[in-house]
């Protein structure tokens, strides 16, 4: 029971995670119809602007409280995250919209493996561990044979990920900009000769994508202490299948998917095994795929003759 | 007497999309060495009966049979529905089949209302593929073909004059090397015919094949679907444009949301007011003025 | 002043662009993180990166803004058969073949035998395996139009199957050459299998999550696989039966040559390129036989297929089986020319640079796809001969750290610049009165 409640605190916590990350690929593919394969590294790029600037604040300006420095870092890494991945947009997308559609992924292959190997260039192979941070834990039970711990940093990331999922589905419901968005998905040629600015809204779109990706990147930073240049890919085709799962082209599916395969994965690994917890979300992805294409909360698809 | 005739037994299809009900309770049969039209408004189901019936859909109740080689028997039928099989002794249960054993078994070939040829390959290519099945017999799955051997050449020799007999008839054996996907709207039309007659089908089923084209490549579709007809081929055809469906058509089913309104010979469709009125929602009085129009 | 205003347009929006750059780089190029005596993170200030990024965008922006305008793209007529062209294809196609042919011996005689070992198997046998690779998956992606993005799995499964039956039961490698492509196309078809029904990326995700699985299972499976660390001491390739060994019984002595171990580089040379062609040969054989126009039939209107009576998803395990076979058995010559195997050569790297080949090469023609395998892989080793970069950027500068961070980018610039490809066409496969390419616009790439 103890192992249960300890796996499903961190379950949650882990898919907070994927989920934000997931919210991107999801974004992406409904408006503009592709895997943005370069979301997982994008991801991993932001956890270590997040890292750096921590750092910078404490080594450069002598911040060491860590709410004003937390704040910062958030928004910083948001708006850099979002800088990059909008021109990411502009330079290795926005000319093969519309193109045949082998040649936007392999291009978003290509940005993947650039950018992993940007980061390693510029920061180096090794492991980076982040000073700890807010390592303070609750205990929830104890006395029994093992105590199962909250700790402040499960709280801060489920806390900041509803509060900032929150604010998304506010702009994405409510503003002009999600109601461009929500046009451009439906049909992006009839949006435009609506008025709607459609390259605006897709470069939006992968800012958007890009700030939660970063939101992610500085929880897991947090998280974890430790960032590598690797670290884009596995969370990367995980959020991808957390999307996937949740039903592509829908946001509380995307979040709802994430939540499931950060449980899935957490309990696979505390009752099966570690080493093969990978492979239990890749199986989930083919086995959701093969049998509920649409994923959980997708809208079905009537084959058109 | 017509039981004995019926090659293809529509009975009591239904087919919902999660509230919306396409296609009601129809019922209809049709008859070998016919041409059988399919008419009604837009939306009114058409081409889901049509789906329905190639594989494409699978109708939420009904029964769909077929018998291309001999005649529908009621009590082998009832015999063979209760089995629980696909088909036996020449009857096919089409709504049990893949959509691919339907065309290849029950030997049903359709169009597509958005024409759907394989517009990369050549006129010539498309009819080839559409030959698929007797050449990659011969072709020993692959194996006699890969070492070259005689029997197949001559297999694709055989393929490739029944295409250029098509090419000939259709009017388009001077584009036969032509990629399907640069021929003219209406010459993509006629091949995706010959494409459909290439693969030897019993029931060939259109799917508003004169939709698009202008009088005189009109009248040249009529006379090529007799000639099929003809032939020995019996046609199922969804039809817009009248002068079609009341020229070449030997029995007419109307459909008015997913319901069968009428269904007879076109004379009698054509005298029969309240077809009129359901079929094109216009108030009684101007019925008379919609008669003159389709020529009643 | 007419003539300045587009130059001043360029420089400001070259401006623009080099600011933003200076914005991208700010955190991650100009402080670097690296650890201190206490093992604490500090960050050392590079303020010349960043403002080299800056720079370097301003300049590449500005060159493409001040480029005279390119001539406006030709319209997509169907292309006019040239007996010209069709010829000056041949011939190229012929040169091409004969120097490929007589590759090792030229490089032989200009640098001699300890030269010429590099040439040989970096430029040579690399470029050839990757050749071979693109051919087979071209079969998948190209005619079928499947994508797979895990096609490194089949390649994983040649080379475990020649690495374990040969370290584990001395099975030779002419024997365990036929059974690695059998039991690739054995996983073809069972991977296929359940994923075939789905379509485009859906696809392309659920053959990454299979390669991926595959690798995961290799590194884990040690009683197997030795994990990580791989499977050393595979028996090396012979002669047929002769062995490349100094000595009384080696292939030296046996036709009374000097040894040398060029030997048996040129012999893995003739023997990678003979796979490449017969892969090669049996594609363009299909091609032109009902299973082949079913392939192609398929990539171009799968529901139209259907309705011919063409048993789609049959066709479909074909293409998919027949492409892992030829991944098997390169993969059993990747594990008989290393004599080692581990996962880390069969990661989704692998599988994006072998589809990153067929999708430059066009999937049109297998010559496109051969000259793409010699531009990427030709190009990502030339660049690991970069060390004379060490004496502009001085002694701490290794340029093998940017191989990768340089394909990754000549990925995205050659998809800009040519998204279907070098060789989109198609010709066909039959015809009446002349055979006609086909315009790369007509043919569809497959929803599948």
């Amino acid at each position: 029971m103890e192992v249960f409640l300890q796996q499903l605190i961190n379950g949650l916590t882990l898919g907070s995670i994927y989920g934000l990350i997931a919210i991107g690929y999801t974004m992406v593919f409904g408006i503009i119809g592709m895997v943005n394969f370069a979301h997982g590294d994008v991801f991993m790029l932001s956890a270590f602007i997040a890292l750096i600037l921590f750092i910078a604040l404490q080594q450069f300006l002598g911040l060491d409280a860590l709410a004003p420095s937390f704040v910062i870092v958030l928004f910083a890494s948001m708006a850099l995250t979002g800088l990059w991945n909008f021109a990411i947009e502009r330079l290795a997308y926005r000319r093969l919209r519309g193109s045949f559609r082998l040649a936007p992924l392999i291009s978003a292959i290509g940005m993947s493996i650039f950018l992993s190997n940007f980061v390693y260039v510029a920061q180096g192979p090794r492991n980076k561990s982040a000073p700890p941070m807010l390592s303070e834990v609750i205990k929830l039970t104890s006395g029994g044979a093992y105590d199962v711990t909250l700790s402040y940093k499960q709280i801060l990331i489920v806390v900041v990920t509803a509060v900032l999922l929150a604010a998304f589905w506010f702009v994405v419901q409510k503003t002009p900009l999600g109601r461009a968005q929500r046009a451009c998905e439906q049909d992006a040629k009839m949006a435009a000769l609506l008025g709607v600015d459609v390259n605006r809204t897709i470069a939006a779109t992968f800012v958007i994508g890009a700030a939660l990706a970063a939101v992610a990147g500085v929880l897991y930073m947090l998280y974890y202490g430790v960032v590598n240049a690797a670290d884009g890919f596995v969370p990367g085709v995980k959020a991808f299948t957390a999307a996937v799962l949740g039903g592509i082209g829908s946001i509380p599916g995307a979040v709802l998917g994430g939540l499931l395969i950060g449980l899935i994965e957490t309990f696979w690994s505390a009752y099966f095994s570690a080493d093969y917890k990978d492979v239990a979300a890749f199986s989930i992805l083919a086995v959701t795929l093969i049998f509920m294409p649409t994923g959980l909360l997708g809208r079905p698809e009537v084959e058109k003759v | 007497m017509a039981a004995a005739q019926t090659l293809l037994s529509v009975e009591h299809i239904s087919m919902r999309f999660g509230g919306l009900t396409a296609v009601d309770d129809l019922s209809f049969d049709a008859r070998r060495g016919d041409i059988t039209a399919l008419i009604g408004p837009n939306g009114a189901g058409k081409t889901t009966v049509f789906n329905c019936i190639t594989g494409f859909y699978k109708p939420t109740s009904g029964r769909i049979s077929m018998a291309p080689n001999g005649v529908i028997d009621p009590t082998a039928l009832d015999a063979l529905t209760r089995s629980g099989a696909r088909g036996a002794n020449g009857l096919h249960l089409l709504e049990r089949m893949p959509d691919h054993e339907i065309a290849r078994d029950a030997r049903v070939a359709r169009t597509f209302q958005n024409i759907r040829l394989f517009s990369g390959m050549t006129a010539l290519e498309n009819l080839i593929v559409a030959q698929h099945r007797p050449l990659m017999r011969a072709s020993g799955f692959s194996l006699f073909g890969l070492i070259g051997a005689p029997s197949y050449r001559a297999a694709e020799q055989a393929a490739k004059d029944k295409a250029r007999g098509w090419l000939e008839r259709i009017g388009l054996a001077a584009r036969a090397d032509d990629p399907a996907g640069a021929l003219p709207y209406g010459d993509q039309r006629r091949l995706e015919i010959a494409r459909a007659m290439c693969a030897d089908p019993v029931l060939l089923c259109l799917d508003e094949p004169a939709a698009g084209l202008n009088p005189r490549e009109s009248a040249e579709l009529n006379a090529l679907l007799r000639s099929i007809r003809d032939d020995g081929t019996s046609l199922l055809l969804i039809e817009h444009d009248m002068s079609v469906v009341m020229e070449i058509s030997d029995h007419v089913v109307v459909l008015d949301y997913g319901r069968k309104i009428a269904d007879g010979t076109p004379a009698e469709i054509r005298n029969d007011p309240s077809v009129i009125a359901a079929y094109l929602g216009v108030p009684d009085e101007e019925v008379a003025n919609v008669e003159q129009e389709i020529g009643a | 002043m007419a003539e300045a205003s587009p130059v001043r347009a360029a420089l400001a929006d070259a401006a623009r662009y080099g600011l933003i750059a200076a914005a991208l780089a700010f955190p991650i190029l100009a402080l670097r993180a690296e650890p201190d005596f206490s093992n604490k993170l500090v960050l050392e200030p590079r303020w010349s990166w960043m403002l080299g990024a800056a720079v370097a965008a301003f300049l590449v922006r500005l060159a493409v803004a001040l480029a005279p305008a390119r001539a406006a793209r030709k319209p997509a007529a169907a292309k006019a058969p040239s007996g010209f062209a069709k010829k000056a294809t041949k011939a190229f196609a012929a040169f091409g073949l004969g120097l490929i042919v007589a590759w090792p011996f030229i490089v032989l005689l200009t640098l001699g035998p300890s030269g010429a070992l590099k040439w040989i198997d970096n430029y040579g046998v690399q470029i050839l395996i990757y050749v071979m690779l693109g051919w087979g998956l071209n079969i998948v992606v190209g005619l079928a139009g499947l994508l797979d993005l895990g096609y490194v799995a089949f390649y994983a499964v040649g080379a475990y199957a020649y690495a374990l039956l040969a370290t584990n039961y001395g099975v030779s490698f002419w024997i365990c050459l036929p059974l690695a492509g059998i039991l690739a196309a054995f996983w073809g078809i069972l991977l296929g299998f359940p994923v075939l029904r789905l379509r485009g990326d859906y696809l392309a995700i659920v053959t990454l999550a299979f390669g991926e699985i595959i690798r995961i299972v290799l590194v884990n499976f040690s009683a197997l696989t030795n994990g990580d660390a791989g499977i050393a001491s595979i028996p090396r390739v012979t002669f047929f039966g002769l062995p490349f060994v100094a000595g009384p019984k080696g292939f030296a002595a046996f036709f009374d040559l000097k040894f040398s171990p060029i030997h048996r580089v040129v012999f893995l040379y003739y023997l990678i390129l003979v796979l490449a062609l017969i892969t090669n040969l049996v594609t363009l054989r299909l091609r032109r036989l009902p299973i082949g126009r079913a392939w192609e039939a398929l990539r171009e209107d799968e529901i139209a297929c259907r309705s011919l009576g063409l048993d789609t998803t049959k066709i479909k395990l074909t293409a998919f089986a027949l492409g892992a076979m030829f991944g098997g058995f390169a993969g059993a010559f990747f594990a008989v020319r290393q004599g080692f195997v581990s996962p880390s050569s069969f990661n989704f790297v692998e599988s994006a640079t072998i589809l990153a080949i067929v999708v430059l090469g066009g999937g049109g023609s297998q010559i496109g796809v051969a000259a793409a395998a010699i531009a990427i892989v030709g190009g990502s080793e030339l660049l690991r001969e970069l060390d004379f970069l060490k004496q502009v950027f001085g002694q701490g500068f290794d340029p093998t750290q940017y191989r990768m961070l340089l394909v990754g980018l000549a990925m995205v610039v050659m998809m800009n610049w040519r998204p279907r490809g070098f060789v989109a066409s198609r010709t066909p496969t039959i015809f009446l009165g002349e055979r006609k390419t086909i315009a790369a616009d007509l043919v569809q790439e497959g929803r599948g």
